[in-house]
Parts: C-alpha cells; sequence; structure tokens
C-alpha cells in the first residue's frame, strides 16, 4: 500500500500525485467540479439536466463539509486523536471569514453607519472593538482565517501535548472547549453578534454573493481547495514526519522511547489540522450566508467524527466520501420527514461503530482485497492498524 | 392619616380582645338587615377622598368582624357597587362576567357584568392608610401567620399615638417571632425619637427596614444617636456580609450536589469501567421523565409519586443501560472513542424518541408541599428546601454508593475486574456478568439523578445534554476512577460557580469554570486525586 512504500526522493509536497489514490481522488474531484459547472451553465434551465443555482451552493456546501471531515481525518485517522472540537476551528475560521463580509457591507445596512456592523448600532456601541479591526482588508482577514484557528490550536494542543493528555481525556477536554466558546459567542458583549451571529452580507472581493456566478465560483474554489487540501494531508502523511504520527497513534510511548519528540509532531499536525478547519469554515460562511455560535455547538463537531468514521477514517478519501453521504442524507431527511432525522444520525452512529470499523472505504478494500484474493494467492495482511488506547 | 390610623388602633385597643373573641364565636351573624353595616359602606362611596377616609376609620372604629374583608377588597379594588345599589364583592375579575357576592352577608350573587358594576375608587393615599389599617387589625387576629405578616409591616411605620400600646401588645403577644418584629418595630420608634435603647435593640436585625431606620438615625443631628447607629449598621453589614457568603455557598452546594448526582454515575461506569458512555444525560433524563409518568399516573399525589420515583426511576434508567450495555457497548470493548460515538448515537436516538413519543416541550413535573417553600434562618437568609431535600439525597447515594463498592461482593468484583481483567476472571468471577451489574447500577443512578432534577429543572428532551459536559468534567477534575474524587470536585466545582457569578454574570462564571478546568487537566492530567499503582496504567 503507498502507506508503507518507500518513494523516491522526490519533493514531499509532489510525492502525493505519483499514488494510486490520489490520482483517482483528484480525477474524480476534477471531473466532477466540471461536470457541475456544465451542467449549469452550458444546459439551458428548461432541461431536466440542468443544475440550479440552489444545487451548486447545495455541493458547494458539501465540499467545504468534505474540507473540514479531511482535516479531522488528519488528527484523527493519523494521529490517533479524536478532536470532538473542530467545530470550533471552523467556527473561527467562518467567523473571520463573516467578520470582513460585515465590513464589506459599509453603509448599506439597515442603521446606515459607515463602519460599525448593525448589530453593533443596535447595541449602542460607538466604535469598533480591537479585534474587529483589520477585517476590512481581505488579505488580512483570509490571513486570520488561517492563523486565528491556527493560533487557538496552537496554544490549546501546546499545553495538552505537552502535559500528555492524550486518548478520551483529550476528546473530552475539546469538546469543553468548543461548548465553552459556544457559550462565549452567544454573549452579545463578545462583539460577535451573540445569538444571531453574522449575516446579511453583501459581497466578497467585489462579487454580489447573490449572484449564481459568484456562487458557482464559490463551489469551484470550494473545491480547488478541498483538492489541495486533499493533497497537503497526503503529503504530510506521506513524509517522514506523517510516519511518525502514525507510529504516534499506534504506540505513544513506543515512539517517545525511540527518542521522538512526540508532543512536537502532534502539536505540527493537530495546527495544520485546525488551519484547515478553518479555511472549510471560511469557505462555507459565504455560500450559507450567515455564521453563528451554533457551529461551535459539541454536537457538530461530533457529527463531523461521525462523517469521517462512516466513510472510513486513515483514508481521507474516505473522509470526503463520508461528508457529502451524511450531509446527502440530512438534506433528504430533513426535507421529507425532519423528525426521523435525529434517529438515521443516531442509528448511523451505532450501526458504522459498530458493524462498519473501517468505514465504507473499509468495505471498498475489503471487497478489492477479496477480489484479489481469488486471482492471487498472496494477500497481504490489513495493515490499517486498531487503536491503541495509552 | 396617621392620626386616624391611631385612633382606630387606640379604639381596637379597648375593645380589641372583645372583636377577636367575637369573630370566633358568632360567625355567622345575621347581617340581611343590617343597616349599621350598610351606613358605613354607604360613607366609603363619598365623593371626597378626606371623607373616604374618615369612612374607614369608621369602619375600624365598628366592631365589625367584617371589617378586614372589606378594607382588603377595598384596597384590591373589588369593593363595587352594582347598579341597584347593593355593595357586592368581586370574586373573580378575569373574564368578561365576574362572580359576586354580598358584601354585606357574604352569599353569592351569581355574575355580573362589569358594566353593571361601579369600583369604589381610592387614591395612593388611601391605599397605604388601608395596608396599615389591615395590619392593625391583623395584629389581634387569631391567625399566628397573619400577626407575623402585619408586624413585619408594622417595622417604621410605628408613631407616637401606636407606640404605647404596642408595648402592651408585646407583653400580651404569645409567639417569639411576632414578639421580636413588634420590639423592633418599636425599637424603630424609638431611634427616631432619640432613645438610645432603641439602638441597642436594633443591633443584630438583619431586616431592611431595620437598616433604613438605623441610617436615618446615621445621619441625624443627634451625635449620640448618630454614632450608636452608625456602630451598629457596621456590624449588621459584616452579618450580612457573612450570611450573603453562606447564602452563596448554599446555592454553590446545592448546584454541586446537582453535578455530584449526574456525575457519580458516570463515574462508575466511565470511571470504574472505563466505559465513555455520552447517553448518560439522556439516562438522566428517563429517571425525570418517570417522575412525570408517575404523577401522571398517581393525580393527586405528587408526593407519594416522587418517592416511588425513586425506585422506578432507578430500574428504568438502570434497564435501559443493560440494554445498552448488552446492544452496543460489549461489542466495543477496548475501543473508548468507537464507544463514544457509539453511545453518542443512542443519545441522539433516545432523544428523539422522547420528542417523537411524549412531546418536545417541557413536562411540569410538581413538588410536593413537603418540598416546596424555604427555611428563614432570619431576615437574610432563608434556604430553599427543594434544594436542601436534593443535596441530602445526594450526600444518601454517595454513601450508599461508597457502601456497595466498598462493602458488597458486586463492589469487590467490580474493583477485581478493573485492576486485572484476566486475573479476575481466573479466580472465578464472571466478568461478563459485573461488567452488567456495574453498568446497570451506574446507569441507575443516573435514573435517581434525574428523578432529583426533575424538582430542580425543566423536564424536557434537552434536559440530559446540559448536563454531560459538566459530569465528565467533574469526573476528569474528581480524578478517573475515585469516588471521593467526584463528590469533592462536584461540590467545588459548584461554589466556584455560584462565587464567580456575582461579578461575572452567570455564562461567563461557566465559561471560566471550563477554561480553569482545561488548564487543570493540563496540570495534572489524572484529576484531584489521581489512581496510584496499577490501577493507574489502565
Amino acid at each position: 500500500m503507498s502507506l508503507t512504500t518507500e518513494s523516491s526522493t522526490n519533493f514531499w509536497l509532489t510525492r502525493p500525485f505519483s499514488e494510486r489514490s490520489t490520482q483517482i481522488f483528484l480525477g474524480v474531484l476534477l471531473a466532477a467540479l466540471a461536470l457541475v459547472t456544465i451542467l449549469h451553465v452550458a444546459v439551458p434551465p428548461d432541461n431536466p439536466l440542468h443544475v440550479g443555482a440552489y444545487t451548486v451552493n447545495l455541493f458547494g456546501k458539501y465540499l467545504s463539509y468534505a474540507l473540514l471531515a479531511v482535516a479531522v481525518d488528519l488528527v484523527w485517522g493519523y494521529l490517533g486523536i479524536l478532536s470532538l472540537g473542530h467545530g470550533a476551528f471552523f467556527a473561527i475560521g467562518g467567523y473571520a471569514m463573516g467578520m470582513y463580509l460585515m465590513r464589506q457591507i459599509g453603509e448599506r445596512g439597515t442603521y446606515g453607519h459607515p463602519v460599525l456592523p448593525d448589530f453593533m448600532v443596535f447595541l449602542n456601541w460607538d466604535s469598533l472593538p480591537w479585534y474587529w479591526l483589520g477585517f476590512d482588508m481581505a488579505w488580512f482577514a483570509f490571513a486570520m482565517v488561517l492563523i486565528a484557528p491556527g493560533l487557538l490550536a496552537l496554544v490549546f494542543g501546546f499545553l495538552a501535548f505537552r502535559s500528555r493528555v492524550t486518548g478520551v481525556y483529550l476528546s473530552i477536554i475539546t469538546q469543553a472547549l468548543t461548548f465553552a466558546l459556544m457559550l462565549a459567542f452567544f454573549r452579545n458583549e463578545m462583539g460577535f453578534g451573540g445569538n444571531n451571529g453574522l449575516t446579511d452580507f453583501r459581497e466578497l472581493l467585489g462579487y454580489n454573493l447573490r449572484s449564481n456566478d459568484t456562487r458557482l465560483g464559490l463551489f469551484l474554489a470550494t473545491g480547488v481547495a478541498l483538492g489541495l487540501g486533499y493533497i497537503l494531508c497526503r503529503a504530510i502523511v506521506t513524509s517522514k514526519l506523517g510516519r511518525v504520527s502514525i507510529a504516534t497513534r499506534d504506540a505513544e510511548a513506543r515512539t517517545r522511547f525511540l527518542g521522538y519528540r512526540v508532543e512536537r509532531f502532534q502539536l505540527f499536525v493537530f495546527v495544520v489540522s485546525a488551519m484547515l478547519a478553518g479555511l472549510a469554515g471560511a469557505l462555507y460562511v459565504p455560500q450559507v450566508g450567515i455564521i453563528n455560535p451554533s457551529e461551535f455547538s459539541p454536537i457538530f463537531s461530533i457529527e463531523i467524527v461521525l462523517w469521517v468514521a462512516l466513510g472510513g477514517r486513515a483514508t481521507l478519501y474516505g473522509a470526503v466520501i463520508g461528508a457529502i453521504l451524511v450531509n446527502y442524507a440530512k438534506t433528504v431527511f430533513t426535507g421529507v420527514m425532519p423528525d426521523a432525522w435525529l434517529f438515521a444520525l443516531g442509528a448511523m452512529f451505532v450501526l458504522v461503530t459498530v458493524f462498519l470499523p473501517k468505514g465504507v472505504a473499509g468495505l471498498f478494500r475489503h471487497l478489492k482485497r477479496k477480489q484479489r484474493a481469488t486471482s492471487t494467492l498472496a494477500d497481504k495482511p490489513n495493515n490499517t492498524p486498531e487503536e491503541v488506547s495509552a | 392619616m396617621r392620626r386616624f390610623l391611631s385612633l382606630g388602633l387606640l379604639c381596637l385597643l379597648l375593645l380589641g380582645i372583645t372583636v377577636t373573641a367575637q369573630a370566633q364565636t358568632d360567625s355567622t351573624a345575621d347581617t340581611t338587615d343590617d343597616p349599621a353595616a350598610l351606613e358605613l359602606l354607604e360613607a366609603l362611596d363619598a365623593s371626597s377622598y378626606p371623607a373616604k377616609s374618615a369612612a374607614i376609620v369608621a369602619i375600624l372604629q365598628s366592631d365589625d368582624k367584617r371589617a378586614r374583608d372589606w378594607l382588603q377588597s377595598l384596597l384590591d379594588g373589588r369593593l363595587q357597587r352594582a347598579d341597584d345599589g347593593r355593595f357586592v364583592v368581586v370574586l373573580d375579575n378575569s373574564g368578561r362576567e365576574w362572580p359576586v357576592a354580598d358584601a354585606l352577608t357574604g352569599d353569592p350573587l351569581g355574575e355580573m357584568s362589569r358594566r353593571d358594576l361601579d369600583r369604589i375608587g381610592i387614591n395612593n393615599a388611601l391605599r397605604n392608610q388601608l395596608r396599615s389599617a389591615i395590619a392593625v387589625v391583623d395584629l389581634y387576629s387569631p391567625d399566628v401567620e397573619r400577626r407575623r405578616t402585619s408586624a413585619t409591616r408594622l417595622l417604621g411605620e410605628v408613631d407616637d399615638e401606636l407606640a404605647e400600646p404596642l408595648s402592651e401588645l408585646i407583653a400580651e403577644e404569645e409567639d417569639a417571632q411576632v414578639q421580636r418584629r413588634l420590639t423592633q418595630a418599636l425599637a424603630i420608634y424609638q431611634v427616631e425619637n432619640g432613645q438610645l435603647e432603641g439602638v441597642e435593640t436594633l443591633r443584630g436585625s438583619l431586616h431592611p427596614r431595620v437598616r433604613v431606620a438605623l441610617s436615618r438615625a446615621a445621619n441625624g443631628d443627634d451625635p449620640i444617636i448618630a454614632d450608636a447607629a452608625n456602630e451598629a449598621l457596621v456590624s449588621i453589614e459584616q452579618n450580612l456580609k457573612i450570611n450573603r457568603g453562606l447564602e452563596t455557598l448554599y446555592f454553590g452546594l446545592s448546584l454541586g450536589s446537582v453535578l455530584v448526582l449526574a456525575a457519580i454515575g458516570l463515574a462508575i461506569t466511565f470511571g470504574v469501567m472505563g466505559v465513555i458512555n455520552m447517553a448518560h444525560g439522556e439516562l438522566m433524563m428517563l429517571g425525570a421523565y418517570t417522575t412525570w409518568a408517575m404523577q401522571q399516573l398517581l393525580p393527586g399525589q405528587p408526593g407519594l409519586a416522587l418517592l416511588l420515583s425513586i425506585p422506578a426511576g432507578f430500574m428504568v434508567a438502570a434497564l435501559a443501560g443493560i440494554a445498552i450495555e448488552r446492544g452496543v457497548i460489549q461489542f466495543l470493548k477496548g475501543r473508548p472513542l468507537e464507544t463514544l460515538l457509539a453511545t453518542f448515537g443512542i443519545s441522539l436516538i433516545l432523544q428523539q424518541l422522547v420528542r417523537t413519543g411524549i412531546s418536545p416541550l417541557n413536562r411540569t413535573v410538581i413538588t410536593p408541599e413537603w418540598m416546596s417553600g424555604s427555611l428563614v434562618v432570619n431576615d437574610a437568609l432563608s434556604l430553599t428546601l427543594n434544594r436542601m431535600y436534593v443535596l441530602g439525597f445526594a450526600l444518601v447515594v454517595f454513601a450508599s454508593l461508597m457502601l456497595i463498592m466498598r462493602r458488597t461482593r458486586l463492589g469487590l468484583e467490580v474493583r477485581a475486574v478493573t485492576q486485572n481483567r484476566a486475573m479476575a476472571r481466573s479466580m472465578g468471577i464472571r466478568a461478563t456478568r459485573v461488567d452488567i451489574m456495574t453498568f446497570a447500577l451506574g446507569s441507575g443512578v443516573a435514573g435517581l439523578a434525574g428523578v432529583a432534577l426533575s424538582q430542580l429543572t425543566n423536564v424536557g428532551p434537552n434536559l440530559g445534554q446540559n448536563y454531560i459536559i459538566d459530569s465528565f468534567m467533574v469526573v476528569v477534575f474528581g480524578g478517573v476512577g475515585n469516588l471521593w474524587g467526584t463528590l469533592v470536585a462536584g461540590l467545588s466545582l459548584g461554589v466556584i460557580n455560584q462565587v464567580l457569578e456575582p461579578w461575572a454574570g452567570a455564562v461567563l462564571a461557566k465559561i471560566i469554570v471550563l477554561v480553569f478546568i482545561i488548564l487543570f487537566i493540563q496540570k495534572r492530567p489524572r484529576g484531584l486525586f489521581p489512581q496510584k499503582g496499577r490501577a493507574a496504567e489502565g
């Protein structure tokens, strides 16, 4: 398998391109992007094959979720850290983007204030809080999309990994982290719009967010970001650093005894993952047009983990499949019978963990191996390692 | 106005005991033809307010036993005059047609439209006069509760003419509480009139009106009184501060007891067995709904239903726990992160089951009478009874769990299996059975927590969700696998939260506590009381 094969000495970032799985993934992704674009632009609206702006928007949302799932898979699948707080990084990236979009509204808000967003005028604030400064500049806001979640992950991870908080404990405190942030963002005094969050966005980099072309553009941008994020994660896990982190996942103490500073590897991967989650959030917000504290809710974070588990952890492409499958199911269920969705979601959690521990991707592999086993007798043992708790 | 009131009181004093005696003996005097009473009421319907005021005094001076009811309904705006000139008391003025009763006889007169009725108007001055008048009347009431309220009302309302009869009343009063209140009321009067002994009496009282009187005296002209009052005020302030501290402590312990109840079951399943049960909160919810269902089954007997729900809630949650253990958790042994996800799925299913099966809205669970109300310690400190019961309940549950784990065969087996499963099995312990029993125990305790919570918070599908993160925090903070740790952690987190709340606000206090725990775990990853030795390596 690609994981264990020693690749040639080419540059680490381009190494994934020589992998079969990455080639297939990128091929499918590009084909999907192209297909949706063609069906949206070239096929006339009265044709049944036409993909409407709403659907493009929906797909764009799925793709940003997929990027988020890839970020979670990077830490859970290859580092063995079950983060129940990745929604927090996603939401922080989203808020950074939302703040930029709020500043772009300018005088067109309900109260027509040139600088202050509507909710601040409503709360009788007379000036912008310091942390809102600079968000009128796109480059600054886009940098913060990565820096803000990265910084939080850096501080949190530094403290956690240094004192060797792992396994279930880490899961629980990441959950507490996102819960605390949710409570904090619900407060009006925080200056992030409280309960209502940030909304009423008008334009992004001068493009009207309500136009269909912008929606298509955002969809394509999200697809490209997903592809790049995937390549980056693939590059990381196939590098030497990636192999140390896999070793950490399987036997943390043993890796430490071999002389690796385990916490540094953990911290690096955790921060990269948080930044990817932030990027996903930033792409998500202009497409749904709102960001509010509910993205911080522990349930959302734990749902992300389900996407990864359903798709198959430690495969990356499995995370993408899982995110799209679950969210498509959610769209269908909440439309047809909203009451049944939580039953379905709950049942998925149980069934996947009990019957499908390697997810859909594991099912693929299983079938493929069976096929190969019938042709050749030499079947390699499955090397997807089991969870080892420290 | 004061003078009128005092006149009334003097008069009452003369007749005082007679009034009460009469009220007790001839409760059903014939009043159908009662020109005297009618005249009293006619006077109330005067056009000028001074005339009405005089009429109120006249009513006070009459030894009519209905005086209090008249005054009270006049104060409430329920004393009205019908088109035919009869005086009526409106019994319920919420609807369109009002049920009324004759003001003289008390006989119900059926319903009347509001258009046929004419209210006897009063102004604020009259309202004050009426309240004081009712308080004075109530001082002679045979009902102790009434005397207590009226005595409290008199604090700061005593004047020259009331002072002297008051001291006689104090001597005659049998109830200690009323006596103390009246003494204080008299003392306030004394302070107002420059008598130093009043300050001495007031020292140590925590009632806000006493403080108002003392601070007025402290700013007064008489330097001796002012000094004494100031000194008394300082000691009162100190006393108040202690009481406020005690109140915070009580609320903190109460919140802490809830946390302990919620977390103690988790301390068994997570701490001892190492199983992450994210559906723990929903097991609590089941317990709370069991209480609700019990009260539906036994209408009119909320107390009995509550007592019965203690075993019922335990059983329901324990059975649900066994189902979860047998159905899901046993297949995920040794995979804690997967267990977390699977049980989270179960929690979603249970929540939705309640939402679709019962209702997405909160259900009302009645608090039985013996649990409502509060224990009044002094004027500044009263402890609500339901919280006290929950606190006691939490301690009892904790003690029994301790006993089970330390003193029973099951506890011994549980500890053996946790420490070394293979060895325990080879000693003849049926490990699977122990697993089931332990999980049932932990889940049952969650059910008990739900029964207790139904008395403090809303019973709804989200009840469990609100507690799950907090309870995990408590277990992790206290040290996994340590029941004492859970108790200490739960109570101290509750107190910390309450101490922070006044200056940080409820939400920020919670955030601070969460951040504190996150940081604390960095420092001591194994909690307050880490396990030592072999058990620590689990």
